[in-house]
């Protein structure tokens, strides 16, 4: 293996985070050779699947302070609040901006970017593009990056390991998936735009792809993990496949009934409703599971989303994929009927730490996203606010990494480090044990869902760390088909696999170690939020084959944390 | 018992240069789609199977393949409405990297010799407001702006299967729906790149088999004929006034 590839900055992963920040670098100075690295062509990255909108104040008669303090109530008060004043502050800008480069937001009559309600806002502020807002976003920016010369695709490359040099990030390995050649990339800066790991959990909107890939990358580089007990589940996930049903849905209006046809949230959020936050919701349908108030179906218990009153019109104008979604996967028309659904995984709040520049606490290493944990979300993320998120922080990371780049050396990667890498893919895609992937992987989510799902405890915890410890053992015994270089798509599923085990045991041991109640985090043994002991960030870092933990303080500006009741 | 699944797979392996079919039995199961059948052989049966996929949902574009001559997105094709067995073979018209996966590099390059953006500069001043689009001018660009840029199309387009050049239907699509944006001032530019050689959109012989294959069902066969009109026109009115063609 040689450095074939000198770039000043390198992005890996090419979804609304990765794509924002190229936009950024490649405007900032257009002299700057930028990579966008993705395993995926970029407009297959999850951003894709996004549905409901995107938040920002964009009406004269919203605010900012009301956004902030939304999300950061909404956060349970683990929000950074320098760093969500910072977000409220620029997401009209980048909504602005994305509408103007041609983003097809729907539309006002008066020609304005229509707005719909969210939940956890106290107003309309999310902006839309019918409930398809994430595949316009992501093709909108994917058209605009076709515009830059210096924008240097490598499409299906999968990075395998960052080069970190006296403390440095000097450039990465990565397998270029349709030859199977293994290249080292030498730059000045990386900005890692991976997105998420949901795919640690078996019921899940998340695609095939999000497997924690750059938390594992950061982790293995020395770089700390940020808040990684706090895994969001929306409350409407499609019965059977956990397809995402975009709160939107309930943003437009629609009703979660019990078996008794009950609108049972009046007994949990009396003020809002259907528009409370998602931890809360996805709780409430769980006690109502619990209440022996679920639906029964073939497909396990649910409660249902009750869009028919909303008429034939609107759905299709507002929620045409809701309806699209419904037919070919649940054979119903929501027009007719309601929908069955039930809590689902769908997003990590804790992720690579970094601070509001998107600088992590390796130098020239910089992260954005889902994959970054800044924090804005806290113990849990209001609904609209991450792709905004995306592009507020893509931007900053792509600006930051180009001023880091304007001055910064080039290193070439040592021989040393390319060979060892080589060698170590080489022998991973030659094992022939007898533990296939695809157990393995089952194995994972059904622990992880039955384990560090809605209702934790010390119990469950340690029953989940001891079975991914046993599944990280029985890893190395790992047997494979196929032991072609060419597009190989069992090892990309093994190196995600190994993944995916590092990021479900930060996980469960960071959840263990917060013994409280906070927002989307909830223990059966420790039900109340408890400030003095947790009013706090959890960073996990890698040392040797130990996890050590340190603590970081929330940063309060404005707004002292107070019951967070709806 | 219902009859198990039969999958019969068109596969290549690029380390030998050999293609073959092979067939493949699961027990059936409700709901079952093509892409869940395959990677039910993958996982349990043969881990050299090769596909891409990723949502799951119909809307990242990655599981594009022919089944029983057909090209479509395999995670909306239900097993249980198909004949056995089922014949899965890759995309036409793309060159096969291996099993069911080809190699859409060209495809991609297409969407950008479109242009597919806006005469946009960032300004940071905090003055800045989305432009105005009236709900009637986005629906100008309703069907076209939905294309997931999965390919089918150009696996069913016979133009571009005997010429590689022809611009063919996404790329196309999307000109069109930039060109129909009401906040374009590029259009005259784009026309030209589109109407500029015999190779380009003129080559359509408006089979219509792109359309009829699109799983959003975007119609790139009408964008096509729209362009040509547009691109007739321009032809006609560029040497006399290409100005205030371009402000149009």
């Amino acid at each position: 293996m040689e450095v074939q590839n000198i770039h000043d900055i390198v992005i890996v992963g090419g979804g609304a985070a990765g794509l924002r920040a190229a936009l950024a670098a490649a405007e900032k100075n257009p002299k700057l050779s930028i990579a966008l690295i993705s395993k995926v062509y970029p407009v297959r990255s999850h951003t894709v699947s996004a549905e409901g909108g995107m938040a920002g104040v964009m009406r004269d008669d919203d605010s900012l302070e009301s956004h902030a303090f939304d999300t950061i109530k909404g956060s349970d008060f683990l929000a950074d609040q320098d760093a969500v004043e910072f977000f409220v502050k620029e997401a009209p800008r980048e909504i602005t901006d994305l509408a103007n480069l041609g983003c097809p937001f729907s539309r006002e009559e008066n020609g304005d970017v229509a707005v719909r309600a969210f939940g956890g806002m106290t107003t309309k502020r999310t902006v839309y593009a019918a409930d398809k807002t994430g595949f316009y976003l992501l093709h909108s920016l994917f058209e605009r990056s076709l515009k830059y010369e210096n924008i240097v695709r490598y499409d299906e490359w999968f990075v395998t390991r960052l080069i970190v040099k006296s403390s440095r990030c000097i450039g990465l390995i990565a397998l270029s998936q349709k030859d199977g050649r293994c290249v080292a990339f030498s730059a000045k800066a990386v900005i890692l735009a991976t997105g998420g790991a949901g795919k640690i959990f078996k019921f899940t909107t998340n695609g095939n792809i999000k497997t924690g890939d750059g938390m594992a990358l950061a982790y293995k580089a020395g770089a700390a993990l940020k808040d990684m007990e706090f895994v969001q589940f929306h409350p409407t996930g499609l019965v059977r496949t956990g397809i995402l049903i975009t709160e939107g849905a309930r943003g437009e209006g629609g009703y979660l009934v019990n078996k008794t046809g009950e609108r049972f949230l009046q007994r949990y959020l009396p003020s809002k409703m259907e528009l409370g936050p998602r931890d809360m919701i996805s709780r409430a349908i769980i006690s109502e599971f619990e209440a022996g108030n679920g639906i029964e179906t073939k497909d396990g218990l649910a409660v249902h989303l009750d869009l028919r009153h909303l008429g034939e019109k609107k759905i299709d104008e507002r929620l045409p994929l809701v309806r699209e979604i419904s037919q070919e996967f649940a054979g119903l028309d929501p027009v007719k009927e309601p929908i069955p659904v039930r809590p689902v995984m769908h997003y990590f709040m804790g992720g690579v730490h970094t601070d509001i520049n998107g600088a992590t606490t390796i130098e020239g290493l910089f992260a954005a996203g889902e994959v970054a944990c800044v924090t804005i979300n806290g113990a849990n993320r209001l609904g609209s606010n991450s792709l905004s998120e995306c592009l507020v922080f893509g931007r900053v990371a792509g600006e930051r990494a180009a001023m880091y780049a304007e001055t910064a050396r080039q290193t070439v990667p040592e021989s040393a480090v390319m060979h060892d890498e080589e060698r170590r893919l080489d022998d991973f895609l030659a094992q022939s044990g007898t533990e296939r992937i695809a157990l393995l992987r089952t194995e994972m989510q059904s622990a992880m869902d039955a384990y560090a799902g809605i209702i934790r405890s010390r119990d469950k915890l340690e029953k989940g760390i001891e079975k991914i410890g046993e599944l990280r053992e029985r890893f190395k015994n790992i047997g494979l088909d196929d032991h072609s270089h060419v597009f190989n798509t069992e090892f990309i599923g093994c190196l995600e696999l190994e993944s995916m085990l590092f990021v479900a045991m930060a996980v469960l041991e960071s959840a263990l170690r917060r013994e409280e109640s906070r927002g989307s985090h909830f223990r059966s043994d420790f039900e109340k939020r408890d400030d003095e002991r947790f009013l706090k960030h959890q960073l996990v870092q890698c040392n040797g084959h130990d996890m050590i933990f340190k603590d970081a303080p929330v940063v309060i500006t404005k707004w002292p944390p107070q019951a967070r009741t709806y | 018992m219902p009859l198990p699944f039969r999958i019969s797979v068109e596969r290549y392996d690029p380390d030998t240069g050999k293609s073959y079919t092979q067939e493949y039995e699961i027990p059936a199961q409700e709901h079952f789609t093509v892409l869940d059948a395959l990677n039910e052989i993958k996982d349990t049966q043969d881990g050299t199977l090769t596909h891409r996929f990723s949502c799951k949902m119909g809307i990242c574009g990655s599981c594009g393949m022919m089944v029983n001559g057909k090209p479509v997105l395999s995670c909306t094709t239900q097993c249980a409405e198909l004949p056995m067995p089922i014949a899965v073979a890759p995309m036409r018209n793309f060159p096969v990297i291996k099993d069911l996966v080809v190699d859409l590099d060209d495809g991609m390059r297409k969407l950008r010799t479109v242009m597919p953006y806006m005469n946009f500069v960032r300004n940071t001043s905090s003055e800045v407001r989305p432009q105005k689009q009236s709900p009637r001018e986005r629906l100008k660009i309703d069907q076209t702006s939905q294309c997931i840029k999965c390919m089918l199309c150009y696996s069913a387009c016979p133009v571009y299967s005997a010429d590689k050049n022809f611009l063919g239907p996404a790329a196309s699509a999307l000109a069109y729906r930039y060109n129909e944006d009401s906040r374009d001032s590029s259009r005259g530019e784009r026309l030209d790149r589109v109407i500029g050689t015999q190779d380009t959109v003129w080559s359509c012989s408006f089979v219509g088999e792109c359309s009829r294959v699109c799983p959003k069902r975007v119609d790139p066969a009408k964008a096509v004929q729209r362009l040509k009109v547009m691109g007739a026109l321009r032809m006609l009115t560029k040497p006399f006034s290409r100005k205030s063609h371009e402000k149009k």
